[in-house]
């Protein structure tokens, strides 16, 4: 292949790669704060539609994004009150919040079927922008893709260097040892949660709004689990995410790109099968290979938490 | 994740001859409405299958107004819930239901029997009773007239196709654009990447930038959402609309869409109910009947193109013309239809096989 | 939001309330009834015909409870192996796909015997359905045990590839020879399809086996060495250790008891009301099973009522849609709501509201 054609294939997966990127994100801080969301997929969608709602009612790109963002966050709020502060059982909330949001989406977004917006707007440097190879990957995408880049970097050092993020982590490990020094469990989770949701309403705008600018029923398509099977495979780990994201999205445009080219003369279903397996193989790598990444997840992952005092 | 499009559809068989009973005398009597019930496989807001039917039961309601009453059920998996829901739309008092999906052959046979008052029209199966038709629509012929266009407009001769799953009614589409195009441009090919799934815009895409990628610089597809028109559109590159008129995702690239039209045939059930002259019926029908048409032609395109487009949809209306005359070669380049010979219903019913030019 | 009200503080109680437990489902189901009733009257439905045909008239007859059997069948069978699973701190979300590959494994059988069964092959098929989700949750099993992978990713990762390899099988060997190349097997042979219990309905024998499996499940975890062992080790990993229990042992044991289970609820789907292998078995029972597992509270007699609930919120939406219009979004969004409010009214079984100054409490993490 040409530069050309490699750049072209390289954005794709960009593209691809962007909204899980988002998704896992959000999650993943949420998780590291030991609160597990199962809702990715609901959240996600629910950002999708108010996103596509106010991008067609205002014909504002930006709005839609934000709008989108929010929608997200209000979502996560309900699965807050119901696992934070009522102490509900979060894997079940999560799923039951996936079943509202996909209903939720559907009755709002009855009425933007068969209708397109404007994509967002392409960032564009004239002159390096049109540089081979480099150009198009570096330059010419929407702002939302240097944004999942930008929030990589900001997350990895807020769950580091900040203090904000000690705590956040701290919360995680040990939630009774978190409580008993003073921090407040319950807000430092809200925070997170509500930071997830945001995130994955982001991921579904980017769906909406870039990667096909579109409003469809289900157009997630399951985009949201993915994004939660990549924070277990990266073991809660921001830059080990990022390359989880693309390296998931390489595989899913790898297959389409052979099939097209030719195929090589295996069932379309085996090609399909690729990245789930690819994913399989690479933890499984990652898990028994002599570097051993230790696993890392949050100690307090998924347990309640109800302070008394 | 939780609810899979998969879906299948299935073009009406040869296996059964119309039952010819009419059911006669026991319609719009007093004043109560007639209910005609239906079962979509997907989300009424799909912009594709689902969407179709269900701008064919609105055609019912502009029609006959008070006269009858329509209802649906959406997002109907296939398999054991259909079967409650068919008898469901059956026990509350429905006397015409239409199964819109070729997964609910089994489950509408298995009530039609429990139910020998009530009528049932199958779209895309094989399977008819007493009181169940089955109904489909000649799609291929309108794969003829995109081919033609294709042909004529392409310049790297090579053609992308998005498609969901092999089953013989995508696998003829296929067939079908690629004989008609290379009748205008011998040496055109097809690319098909599969997609598994009727319905995931994400994917969708990725498959049309894939295939523009690799030098297609025409985009067709036999899955349902306007996503791969619209990054047609983005990228400058022909594409033909699947199901509804998608002219408004790619305005300057949409050349035309196959239109699925089931507003009239649905009209022609209801009214056989209300005059008590239904009867078991197998149709596939096509431009003539005005099941299938086409969207309006983009004005970019060549008038000897359009013309050329529209004296293929003439000559299959007129019946000079078969979109599967032989000779016809498959993939191997062997002659597998002799010249002058069509493709008879039956075998198009099962094809499992492509045309030369085919690479999937 | 925060918990900190100005007069009344928020405790754990230290014995869960037995009347609560039973009286909270139904204040969280009255709860969903007036939300409902505002939700449809804002959306322009008659409220009271559209609760009516949510939660009444599914049950006003003997069909209705018999469709409620078959629909929560799965339901239940799966949501019990899991529950085991769960409180071993296991998270197997791949049932879906341990159920798929029992499909397959067990329709295999059926179409392997095509036009030759005898009564050994519908007993074969039961087996081949338990051993095909057994074998596909040893793949967890295994890279958990032996790499210490999560078993949350690669159960949810296989998943997809069940549903792509059941998709491989119907479109190539096991499609139908007389089915015009259409992606589905041969009928199964009458001999190789559950017995009907009950004429006109389709209660087969599978939903009084997964009753019978939710009360087996009961007794290994309340009266078995096996059960004890479990409860530790999701409460208290450390104290397991010492006490020598094997943690990987008892993850196989997990992992395979519920893939066996949701391989044969696979089984009972393609035995009972689907008659065939198609390229879609369930509507994401495997996914549901996991909400109805913690809606009974881990515990399988609470799981049966969970799953004929689930069950019965489903088949009412589907009513819903048939006699009052309802659109589908609509019954996915109350569906949800009646989740909520029941898991919320949980909190009510386990903390109560006790006024300032009382009994303090140290802080302590639920369960």
């Amino acid at each position: 292949m040409t530069f050309d054609a490699v750049s072209l294939v390289l954005l794709t997966v960009i593209s691809a790669a962007t909204p899980l990127l988002f998704a896992a994100l959000g999650e993943l801080v949420v998780e590291k704060s030991g609160v597990l969301n199962l809702g990715v997929e609901g959240m996600m969608i629910v950002g999708a539609v108010a996103a596509f709602a106010v991008a067609s009612g205002t014909g504002s790109g930006s709005l839609g994004v934000a709008a989108g963002a929010v929608a997200g966050a209000a979502l996560a709020f309900i699965f807050g009150v119901l696992t934070l502060t009522l102490a509900a059982n979060q894997v079940a909330t999560g799923l039951a919040l996936t079943i509202f949001g996909l209903g939720l989406s559907s009755l709002i977004g009855a009425g933007y079927v068969g209708i397109p917006v404007p994509p967002l707007a392409k960032l564009a440097v004239p002159g390096i922008s049109d540089l081979p190879l480099v150009g198009p990957l570096l330059f010419g995408h929407d702002a939302l893709v240097y944004l999942s880049i930008v929030a990589v970097i900001a997350v990895a050092w807020f769950l580091k260097k900040s203090r904000a993020g000690m705590i956040l982590r701290a919360v995680g490990e040990s939630d009774i040892s978190a409580h008993s020094i003073g921090y407040d469990v319950i807000a430092v989770r809200y925070r997170a949660v509500l930071f997830g949701g945001a995130m994955a309403g982001l991921g579904g705008a980017f769906l909406s709004l870039s990667y096909t600018p579109l409003w469809a029923e289900g157009m997630t398509a399951g985009r949201g689990w993915i994004a939660l099977a990549l924070v277990v495979f990266a073991s809660w780990r921001p830059w080990r995410l990022l390359a989880g994201a693309y390296l998931f999205g390489g595989v899913t445009i790898a297959q389409l790109y052979t099939q097209s080219a030719g195929g090589l003369g295996i069932p379309a279903q085996v090609m399909s099968m690729l990245p789930y397996l690819a994913t399989i193989l690479v933890l499984t790598i990652i898990a028994a290979g002599p570097w051993k990444g230790r696993l890392n997840a949050p100690a307090c992952l998924g347990k309640p938490f109800r302070p008394s005092t | 994740m939780f609810k899979d499009l998969s879906r299948r559809r299935f073009l009406a068989g040869s296996t059964a001859a119309a039952g010819a009973l009419a059911l006669g005398g026991r319609t719009a009597l007093g004043a109560d409405p007639l209910k005609v019930g239906f079962v979509y496989v997907g989300p009424v807001g799909d912009f594709g299958w689902t969407h179709g039917h269900d701008l064919g039961r609105k055609a019912i309601e502009k029609e006959f107004g008070d006269k009858v009453k329509t209802t649906f059920v959406e997002n109907v998996a296939e398999g054991p819930d259909a079967e409650r829901v068919i008898r469901q739309l059956a026990s509350s008092g429905n006397k015409l239901i239409f199964t819109t999906s070729f997964g609910f052959m089994n489950q509408t046979v298995k009530v039609a029997k429990q139910f020998p008052d009530v009528m049932f029209e199958h779209a895309t199966g094989f399977k008819t009773a007493k009181n169940l038709s089955v109904y489909n629509a000649r799609f291929y012929e309108g794969r003829a007239v995109i081919g033609t266009i294709a042909g004529h407009m392409t310049k790297t001769g090579k053609f992308g196709y998005i498609a969901s799953f092999p089953i013989p009614e995508v696998v003829m589409g296929i067939n079908a654009f690629i004989l008609a195009a290379r009748k205008v441009r011998p040496d055109a090919e097809i690319k098909v990447v599969w997609v598994n799934s009727w319905y995931d815009p994400g994917k969708e895409a990725d498959a049309t930038k894939a295939l523009i990628d690799q030098g297609c610089d025409v985009i067709t597809q036999h899955t349902d959402s306007p996503a791969p028109i619209q990054t047609a559109g983005s990228r400058g590159v022909l594409c033909f609309g699947q199901a509804s008129d998608m002219t408004t995702f790619a305005p300057e690239q949409h050349a035309t869409a196959i239109l699925d039209v089931w507003g009239p045939y649905y009209v022609e059930r209801v009214k056989a109910v209300l005059d008590g002259t239904w009867q078991t019926s197998n149709v596939w029908q096509g431009f003539k009947e005005g099941m299938v048409e086409m969207a309006p032609y983009n004005k970019n395109l060549p008038g000897e193109v359009v013309e050329a487009a529209e004296s293929v949809r003439k000559g299959i209306i007129a019946g000079t013309l078969h979109p599967f005359t032989g000779p016809i070669n498959d993939q191997s380049g062997a002659e597998k239809i002799p010249a002058g010979q069509t493709i008879p219903d039956g075998d198009l019913l099962g094809m499992d096989w492509y045309v030369e030019g085919v690479s999937a | 939001m925060s918990p900190k009200a100005p007069l009344f503080k928020i405790e754990p109680r230290r014995e869960v309330s037995r009347g609560l437990l039973y009286a909270t489902p139904l204040l969280a189901v009255a709860l969903t009834v007036v939300a409902g009733f505002f939700i449809f009257l804002a959306m322009g439905y008659d409220p009271f015909l559209a609760l009516y045909h949510f939660f009444v008239s599914p049950l006003l007859t003997v069909y209705g409870w018999s469709e409620l059997m078959v629909k929560g069948a799965p339901l239940i069978m799966i949501g019990v192996g899991l529950a085991v699973g769960f409180r071993a701190n296991v998270w197997n979300i791949g049932a879906e796909g341990q159920l798929t590959m029992g499909a397959v494994a067990g329709g295999a059988v059926a179409l392997a015997f095509w036009g030759e069964e005898t009564a050994l092959t519908l007993p074969l098929m039961c087996l081949a359905g338990i051993a095909g989700g057994m074998a596909y949750a040893a793949i967890p099993a295994f890279l958990k045990t032996r790499f210490g992978v999560n078993e949350i990713l690669t159960s949810l990762m296989l998943t997809y590839v069940a549903t792509l390899f059941l998709s491989t099988l119907v479109y190539g060997p096991l499609k139908d020879p007389l089915g015009f190349n259409f992606p589905q097997s041969r009928m199964f042979g009458d001999a190789a399809l559950l017995p009907i219990l009950a004429g006109g309905t389709r209660l087969h024998l599978g939903t009084f086996i997964a009753l019978a499996i939710a009360v087996a499940g009961w007794v290994l975890m309340t009266f078995t060495i096996v059960g004890f062992q479990v409860r530790v080790l999701g409460q208290a990993p450390q104290a397991a250790r010492f006490a020598g229990f094997s943690g990987p042992r008892l993850v196989w044991l997990v992992l395979l008891l519920s893939g066996g289970l949701a391989g044969l609820a696979g089984l009972f789907e393609v035995a009972g009301p689907i008659g065939q292998l198609v390229p879609q078995i369930s509507p994401g029972y495997g996914f549901t099973a996991i909400i109805v597992a913690f809606l009974g509270r881990l515990h399988p007699l609470g799981i049966i009522l969970s799953g004929l609930l689930m069950a019965l919120s489903y088949i009412g939406g589907e009513t819903a849609q048939v006699e009052v219009g309802l659109p589908q979004a609509v019954t996915g969004v109350f569906q949800g709501l009646l989740l909520f409010f029941l898991l919320a009214s949980d909190f009510l079984v386990r903390y109560r509201l006790r006024l300032r100054g009382a009994v303090a409490v140290q802080p302590q993490a639920a369960e």
